[in-house]
């Protein structure tokens, strides 16, 4: 069984899961843009003008985590190890994974009708969702 | 009854959509790319040992940061286009001119990122 398509008028369209997840998709972007914004601030604040290369930066900006800094010639780096950043990092990191695992299904649903496919892999998804988180909060809270 | 296509993945690709379909696909591939990499990358980080420092070496040399920072960069600059006309989209009508914009802040970025990384690999 595919999915019957759906051609709704405007004041017929409520807000399902779907559009609640449409909106989230956009709506954690302009999220990730926030993180990335701070945690540049914050590495210029903390001496990168200097110290590190604008690829050191941005590899510092996709995810404020201090292993991310320690190839670069920052002396110290204990301010970069703060509980600040690793929240900023596992927030970031929660955000972008969200985000990536819905895009997932997006590109999944463009290219899958059947039914009990798109059930499988949402399945898939949920599952994988809160094991990478965990995952990944461990990583950036032990590195 | 699974969904009925006339068309395949080939000629949809030839299907001439010119920047927008170039910026969709790329936004795609991109997407794509990071939810793999940046998951392998956790993972090795995670497993550690010979195999996770192995993946992780790849991550680090400079033709790998290269693409990782193009699928950020595109992925990110892009989604920010997508975000802003989806949120106004009033702005929808402008959408070319929206992606020329895109490409414009795209490249000096990418371009200045690849320098640095390729001068870096050099010893520079």
């Amino acid at each position: 069984m595919s999915e019957p398509s759906r051609t709704l008028p405007l004041n017929k369209r409520g807000l399902n899961f779907e559009t609640l997840m449409w909106l989230f998709t956009r709506l954690s972007a302009l999220a990730m843009y926030l993180f990335l914004l701070v945690a540049v601030i914050g590495a210029l604040l903390m001496g990168a003008r200097t110290q590190m290369n604008l690829a050191d930066v941005l590899r510092w900006g996709f995810t404020p985590n201090v292993t991310h800094v320690q190839s670069t010639n920052v002396p110290d780096l204990a301010p970069w190890a703060t509980p600040f950043w690793k929240v900023t990092a596992c927030l970031f990191f929660f955000t972008a994974l969200t985000h990536g695992l819905h895009g997932v299904l997006s590109v999944l649903d463009d290219y899958f009708a059947q039914r009990s496919l798109r059930v499988l892999f949402r399945v898939i998804i949920t599952i994988l969702v809160p094991v990478l988180s965990v995952i990944g909060i461990y990583v950036i809270w032990t590195s | 009854m699974t969904l009925k296509r006339n068309i395949g993945v080939i000629e949809g690709l030839r299907y001439q959509g010119g920047g927008p379909q170039i910026a969709w696909l790329l936004h795609r591939l991109s997407g794509l790319g990071m939810v793999l990499f940046v998951g392998l990358h956790v993972l090795a980080s995670f497993i550690g040992g010979d195999a996770g420092g192995l993946i992780n070496q790849i991550y680090e040399s400079w033709w790998f940061q290269i693409v990782v920072v193009f699928c950020a960069l595109f992925h990110g600059i892009n989604g920010l286009r997508i975000t802003i006309l989806d949120l106004w989209p009033q702005l929808l009508e402008h959408q070319r001119e929206a992606i020329w914009a895109e490409w414009f802040v795209f490249l000096p970025i990418f371009g200045l990122a690849v320098l640095v990384i390729v001068r870096t690999a050099l010893g520079g």
